[in-house]
């Protein structure tokens, strides 16, 4: 019986919109104080769309207490977040996906920084934003996982870095900027 | 990062010190070597990260990508990934570096080009991509980290273009990545093949028993011997999870073998569940109930294997009482479909006890909502008086958000279970009295057309709300459907004394000065049906709508109705009377509009599969024709129709103009309620044309002439223009817009319907602005409601120097849109242009508007049909301070009225906006609920679109 259903809504929505949608929509890292640390885009939206998502979904989640639920219901999607330290990891995912392991995808994710990092901290992520972003790009792409094994993702960061000819780090740009 | 917290203007001061020194380095005239145009591109990054506008540097950026130091081209592929948008001309440049590198054979050049598409995504990329990568993805040398990356590039381009990615000879082979190796090539691939079966499910047919293979490979193994891909002692989760996803595109496998298979790995799936954790981590018990909830899902979707829909409700039962509220919530959020399936309706149905507990006592409002959509879901004939109950009582105390969902819930399954009818009176009049404020038309609507079209219920009805009246406090709504009932029924009860006509005439007349307008319409129409029904009611009735408070009444539908009536009851032949007046005819049936409703507020998917999967007709009211069975619904009619207000009733209307020839207009129906005509005559003002305008002069020497509507539009706003505006809805005085060359600052003053702004525009460099021009502009209908005259001014600005242009106003009829600045001068080589919202809004003509309170509420009743009307419940965005709210709403323009509401913390204010054409009176009321952290902002005004726009400009400021 659910056969028949499911393949009824699966016609009436088989337009492009739908197809346009990926796994995960998005993915943002924000502060206790509501600085967003890391955005991650997987559907093309406007900036405009883009910094009102945000500021929406920071003070959801901020004004969430301890004990409450890592999921919630916001707009049509829904909203698996967990917070690690300072930090608040979010992502959005369909209405179909599964919660739980997108849960597990924030660990993973926090492990990686944590491993390449050495205990990774908020700092870390502002000083070497392009670290993890490019981390978050092995791990996932597309909004899918795309390699899970820790070993796997961080031996190609780590190649990377081999390849690394001199020796400035984005720190240095930052003290330049006078922001240190 | 110390200093910057510390204060905000300092750290925009730095960064556009910075920004302007990276423009002249990029500007400069020696070429910057690689590693400094990375530099900067990376600073460019930063700042943008950090939240600034960038609006440079795209093309050092491209020029990274061919760069061949990889470091170099890294950071240009990052910068790509994150800032740049469909730029046509970039995106050509972008693609020819992204063909390099995927020629280049070197993988971790092409693992970037392909990351790049994959994070872009754009049409043009795949116009130039998607044939290319499932060549890269299923040739037999490729790399396997390049495999993994091409088949998710490959999805994100099949997503946005599935037009462009063409099907062939690779598709078999991409099947066959499921018997990969390399888990990473499996677990990226399964994503690319569950979509592209779900688009042409015959064509990848074979992977059903290729994943059913892994799968099974997968869930006997060891829990050591998938290594790194074993995630706390769980064997690769997420490629599971994948797996199980894929096969829910598909019915269930038809091969014996295959089919054996699966069901044996769903069953050990199931008793991993019971056995003992290997760890006590969160993440070993996500990892592993995240299989088995996808096994689940999987399970439902078949919905063929008893055994294993009763297992599966059991493991979630045993949830529903789990110490995590992950779990729990996740749980309900499973049953709900599990109670759609026959086979599982009854488990489900034995947990009725917890989910009512956890209605009750869960602290989430988000579980709260979940247990409630189960117990809707588990509902049926034999539960739905406790569960109706448990939902009634809830409401009494649940959240503002979810009341309006609970009423319509609750109205559905009272209807669609009721046996007994009386007991479905009983539940609608006791939502009203609960929840009266969240009681839709269509609900009461709904239990007036059931009521005339069961004459079983018609006296038990008309004896309930009788009693229902008698209380001293009823809801609007009560009263309506009062009206309405014992206008048509009230000679059912009225041979007890203590019912008898005059009675019921006093206790709905007792009502009737502390109704609004549409429901003191419905009151009349129920007098002279009085009339008909008691003919001893007849002089008091004629009596009343002789009074000067109806026959002079200032509205204009009330009036009508009151000397129509009156002339009715006296010319008219009892004969006559009767017919006209004759008890209304049943309704036809048609989908109930409330399940409608419902459907629209879930989204078409969750209501239908509960309504419709049930397979229940059994249940639905055994032929009683009021069913809510969606499949017999002809048409759904707008929900103002469903009393056929709009047709009226046979030979009413035209025997009502015979009566009065054209002495009066032709009429509606006589049907109470009909709230159309109402609508109509007070939207008359707002109709009346704003030709004269064009006399209007307000200042005497105009030049620059505002350009008429459809002349092209100079630029777009900027994007934050909309920001600009909601900073000035309160206040007059500002900074309007300010960048590294120009701040722009507003000083403006409003009488009545006439404004004066001043404008002064800085010029923050050293150097001139040359050519400098301003266009003020309305766009679209603007033009015909606000007249605006804008004095030109030099065109050159010295460095540091400032000009002010003067703007005259004119407001000649309500307004929504805001009037366009836009400003182009030259500075230094290039031509600026930059175009704002200019920030006057409708508000601005408040004039404020003292009154007591009943004068208020009085109004606030006036003004109650729907489309005067407009409410918006929003989180604050502020700390909820009383005094900065009191001073922005007296910004905001309206009298701040003390001692009104009886609440003290609500705020609310009265207004008239003046305008050439017409005056509107606005009533606002702003309910704060500081533990929600909460407003609920409800304007009521004469014109609809002025209450939508004041709600929205006002809700934009706390």
């Amino acid at each position: 019986m659910f056969l028949s259903l499911k393949s009824l809504i699966g016609n009436t929505g088989e337009s492009n919109t739908v197809l346009l949608r990926g796994k995960m929509q998005f993915m943002l890292l924000f502060s206790r104080q509501g600085k967003l640390r890391l955005q991650k885009w997987y559907v093309p939206l406007s900036d405009k769309e883009k910094k009102k998502i945000t500021r929406e979904l920071v003070q959801t989640v901020l004004a969430r207490k301890p004990k409450m639920c890592s999921f919630l219901e916001w707009r049509d999607l829904k909203i698996v977040y967990k917070r690690y330290a300072s930090l608040y990891f979010c992502c959005a995912i369909e209405d179909q996906d599964n919660e739980l392991i997108t849960l597990e995808i924030i660990h993973r994710y926090v492990e990686l920084l944590d491993k390449y990092f050495g205990s990774v901290c908020e700092l870390d992520i502002i000083f070497n934003f392009e670290k993890a972003y490019f981390i978050l790009d092995e791990f996932l792409l597309g909004g899918e996982v795309q390699e899970t094994s820790k070993k796997n993702v961080l031996k190609a960061i780590e190649q990377a870095d081999l390849l690394q000819e001199e020796a400035e780090t984005p720190r240095s740009v930052l003290e330049e900027i006078g922001l240190t | 990062m110390s200093r910057v917290g510390k204060s905000k203007e300092a750290e925009i001061k730095r960064i556009n010190k910075e920004l302007a020194n990276i423009r002249s380095k990029f500007k400069g005239d020696k070429a910057l070597d690689g590693y400094s145009k990375k530099k900067y591109v990376c600073k460019l990054l930063f700042i943008f990260l950090l939240g600034h506008d960038i609006d440079f540097g795209h093309m050092e950026a491209v020029n990274l990508l061919s760069s061949n130091k990889y470091t170099e081209k890294q950071i240009g592929y990052l910068f790509i990934s994150v800032l740049v948008n469909s730029n046509s001309e970039l995106i050509r440049l972008i693609n020819n570096a992204i063909k390099n590198d995927l020629a280049s054979r070197n993988p971790i050049f092409m693992c970037l080009a392909l990351h790049c598409i994959a994070n872009v995504g754009s049409r043009e990329m795949a116009e130039a991509f998607a044939s290319e990568i499932p060549k890269i993805l299923v040739a037999g040398d490729t790399m396997d980290s390049v495999k993994q990356s091409a088949a998710l590039c490959l999805l994100r381009l099949y997503k946005t273009s599935p037009d462009l990615v063409p099907m062939g000879e690779w598709t078999s082979r991409v099947v066959h990545l499921l018997n990969d190796q390399h888990l990473g090539v499996v677990t990226a691939a399964t994503s690319l093949i569950t979509c592209l079966s779900k688009k042409n499910p015959d064509e990848f047919k074979t992977c059903v028993s290729l994943a059913v293979s892994r799968l099974s490979r997968i869930v006997s193994s060891a829990s050591t011997d998938l290594q790194d891909y074993t995630y706390y002692f769980v064997p690769a989760p997420w490629l599971s999870v994948k797996l199980l996803r894929l096969l829910q595109c598909y019915p269930p496998p038809e091969d014996t073998a295959v089919k054996g298979r699966l069901i044996e790995c769903m069953e050990t799936i199931l008793n991993k569940a019971q056995e003992p954790p290997k760890s006590k981590k969160v993440q070993h018990s996500n990892a592993k109930n995240a299989i088995l909830f996808e096994a689940i899902s999987l399970i439902i979707h078949y919905d063929s294997e008893p055994n294993l829909l009763v297992r599966a409700c059991n493991q979630l039962g045993q949830f529903l009482q789990h110490r995590e509220t992950n779990l729990r919530y996740l749980a309900l959020e499973s049953m709900c479909l599990l109670a759609g399936s026959e086979f599982s309706h009854e488990a489900v149905k034995t947990h009725i006890e917890t989910v009512i507990n956890a209605l009750k006592t869960e602290r989430d409002v988000s579980v709260r909502q979940r247990a409630a959509d189960l117990l809707y879901a588990m509902c049926d004939r034999t539960n739905a008086p406790q569960i109706v109950a448990e939902m009634l009582s809830y409401l009494e105390t649940a959240d503002y958000s979810i009341r309006e969902e609970i009423v319509l819930k609750v109205a559905i399954l009272a209807e669609k279970y009721a046996v007994d009818y009386t007991w479905y009176v009983d539940t609608i009049l006791n939502l009203i009295r609960i929840a009266g404020d969240y009681v839709s038309e269509e609900v009461w609507y709904r239990v007036i057309q059931i009521v005339i079209n069961r004459d079983d219920v018609q006296g038990y009805a008309a004896k309930t709300v009788f009693e229902a009246l008698q209380a001293p406090a009823c809801h609007e709504n009560m009263v309506k459907v009062g009206g309405y009932i014992l206008g048509e029924f009230g000679n059912l009860i009225a041979g007890d004394p203590r019912s008898s006509p005059l009675v019921q005439f006093n206790l709905l007349h007792s009502k009737f000065h502390l109704c609004s307008v549409p429901t003191r319409a419905l009151l009349l129409s129920s007098y002279i049906k009085f009339v008909n029904l008691f003919p001893e009611t007849k002089t008091t009735i004629q009596d009343v709508l002789r009074s000067d408070s109806q026959l002079r009444n200032s509205d204009v539908e009330l009036q009508q109705r009151a000397v129509e009536y009156l002339k009715l009851s006296s010319i008219a032949s009892t004969d006559v009377l009767a017919t006209v007046l004759e008890e209304m005819p049943p309704f036809p049936e048609r989908e109930s509009s409330i399940l409608a409703k419902l459907k629209k507020k879930k989204g078409p998917g969750t209501v239908t599969d509960m309504e419709e999967g049930k397979k229940e007709q059994t249940e639905v009211n055994g032929g009683v024709e009021p069913a809510v069975n969606a499949s017999t619904v002809s048409t759904p009619s707008p929900s103002a129709d469903l009393l056929g207000l709009k047709s009226a009733p046979a030979g009413g209307g035209s025997l009502l103009v015979d009566v009065f020839s054209d002495a009066v207009p032709a009429t509606g129906a006589l049907a109470p309620g009909s709230e159309d005509n109402f609508s109509r005559s007070l939207d008359l003002p707002g109709e009346s044309p704003a030709s004269l305008l064009v006399d209007a002069t307000l200042g005497a020497d105009t030049v620059t002439t505002v350009p008429a509507a459809g002349s092209e539009d100079p630029a777009l706003p900027v994007p934050d223009a909309d920001d600009l505006l909601n900073k000035f809805v309160c206040k007059n005085n500002g900074v309007l817009f300010e960048n590294q060359l120009l701040q722009i600052g507003i000083k403006s003053e409003y009488r009545q319907n006439l404004g004066r702004m001043y404008l002064f525009f800085g010029n923050k460099t050293s150097v001139q602005f040359l050519n400098f021009t301003l266009n003020v502009s309305c766009p679209g209908e603007l033009q015909n409601e606000l007249n605006i005259q804008a004095k030109p001014v030099e065109p050159i600005v010295e460095g540091g120097a400032q000009v002010q242009q003067v703007i005259n106003i004119e407001c000649l009829s309500d307004f929504t849109e805001a009037p366009l600045l836009n400003i182009q001068f030259r500075y230094g080589g290039t031509v600026q242009n930059i175009t704002l919202k200019l920030p006057i809004t409708v508000n601005k003509f408040f004039q404020p508007t003292e009154m007591a309170s009943e004068d208020f509420f009085q109004r606030w009743k006036q003004l109650s049909s729907p489309q005067q009307e407009a409410q918006k419940i929003f989180k604050a965005n502020h700390p909820m301070d009383t005094e900065v709210t009191k001073a922005k709403l007296i910004g905001f323009g309206s009298a701040l009225l003390q001692d009104v509401d009886p609440n003290r913390d609500n705020f609310v204010g009265a207004g008239v906006i003046h305008t050439k054409s017409i005056q509107v009176g606005c009533l606002l009321r702003l309910e704060p609920n500081s533990q929600a952290q909460m407003y609920r902002l409800t304007l009521r005004t004469s014109k609809e679109a002025v209450s939508k726009r004041l709600c929205a400009l006002l809700s934009q400021q706390f």
